[in-house]
């Protein structure tokens, strides 16, 4: 359960993005989570829940948005959908080696702030 | 009134003249009050800022600390148990004397595997994170302060027992190793895809056990490839000795 020093991180991110920006006070926060990050979604928001009210940004409304896994077949060069761990084998040609182009996602998006 | 055409006017019917209707509400028309314009509004702002960007960065400084130093730095990634210490124990042996080599190596608790780790002229620090899960560039970079690394070519850094969670983090090293054992059965390269998509090397462990454990090679390689098709593979038990010299030439060959 490494989601604990995700959520911290990211609202160390919030505090310094919304200070540059010249916040008083973070209404909203929006993260991406991509499938390949290695992060789960209900243990980063069960997390946010906990640290969020000990943060300079308590009060603070946020939302997680997914982003699933996609990629690029390095021999047909189709897109597709990584399924059930087989990352790299393309569902089209079968060739074994594609490219991740999505999925790796581990971002701060958006701040709402006034 | 005054400007209505006039009826008996001799010239030519003019224009009407242009009707304005007003339908501002008069209190648009008012000046703004003085102060913020819209003291309720919020701005948003779109980013795509890192979570991890302290951690990010805090590893590219270890990079550069290691480019510097002429140190070749492996991250060792498996679940617990799978010989990421025992295999460490065999190549500072077949090292020594040779190579110049540190070991940097994380648990949540005791020195049990710096101890089993420690060799005449090899620095090892054990990390002991306490309850996190995993190593991030901070630790290592603190770990590394701690060791003399005076003639030190290789430096190993064996992440806490996890086949999920060091993933995420990258701690500057310059090769991710993932140790999968014949033990864990065939299938965990499948079940945990971002520790060998992101893995440089793949090392199947135990193999001494493998007929014992009615283990399928066959299938368990096709994992990994399927997985970790940039990755190379090795096959070897740190117990028997087999297979690990072609794991000491992918060392040497890093120096």
């Amino acid at each position: 359960m490494h989601e604990l020093g995700i959520a911290e991180a990211a609202l160390r991110q919030v505090s310094l993005q919304a200070s540059q920006a010249g916040a008083t006070r973070v209404h909203r926060i929006v993260l991406r989570v991509g499938a390949l990050s290695g992060v789960d979604p209900d243990a980063l928001r069960f997390a946010l829940e906990i640290a969020l009210p000990e943060s300079p940004v308590a009060g603070a409304e946020f939302e997680i948005e997914t982003v699933s896994a996609q990629a690029r077949c390095n021999r047909c060069g189709r897109d597709f959908t990584p399924a059930n761990g087989l990352l790299f084998e393309c569902p089209h040609c079968q060739a074994i080696g594609g490219t991740i182009t999505q999925g790796k996602e581990l971002d701060l998006v958006r701040l709402e702030f006034s | 009134m005054t400007n209505m055409p006039h009826p008996t006017s001799s010239s030519a019917p003019s224009a009407p003249e242009v009707v304005v209707v007003d339908v501002r509400d008069p209190a648009d028309t008012l000046p703004p009050p003085p102060g913020d314009p819209a003291p309720h509004g919020s701005r948003t702002i779109d980013l795509k800022v890192r979570i991890l960007d302290e951690n990010d960065r805090r590893a590219a400084e270890n990079r550069e600390f290691f480019q510097k130093r002429g140190i070749r730095a492996l991250n060792l990634v498996s679940s617990p148990g799978a010989g990421k210490t025992t295999l460490l124990q065999r190549t500072l042996d077949a090292f020594a004397g040779e190579v110049g080599a540190a070991v940097l190596v994380g648990d949540l608790e005791t020195a049990n595997d710096a101890q089993r780790l420690r060799r005449p002229g090899v620095p090892v620090a054990q990390i002991t994170t306490g309850g996190t899960c995993h190593l991030d560039a901070d630790m290592v970079a603190r770990g590394c302060a701690a060791l003399r690394l005076d003639g030190v070519r290789l430096l190993f850094i064996e992440n806490v027992g996890n086949l999920v969670c060091p993933a995420s983090f990258d701690l500057g090293e310059n090769r991710r190793i993932t140790l999968v054992s014949c033990t864990e059965g065939e299938d965990k390269p499948l079940k945990y895809p971002p520790m060998f998509s992101s893995a440089h090397a793949v090392v199947l462990t135990k193999i001494d056990v493998a007929t014992a454990m009615g283990f399928d090679r066959a299938a368990a390689l096709a994992n990994i490839r399927r997985s970790a098709p940039q990755a190379e593979i090795f096959e070897l038990s740190a117990r028997t000795g087999e297979g690990f010299d072609a794991w000491l030439a992918y060392l040497r060959a890093l120096l």
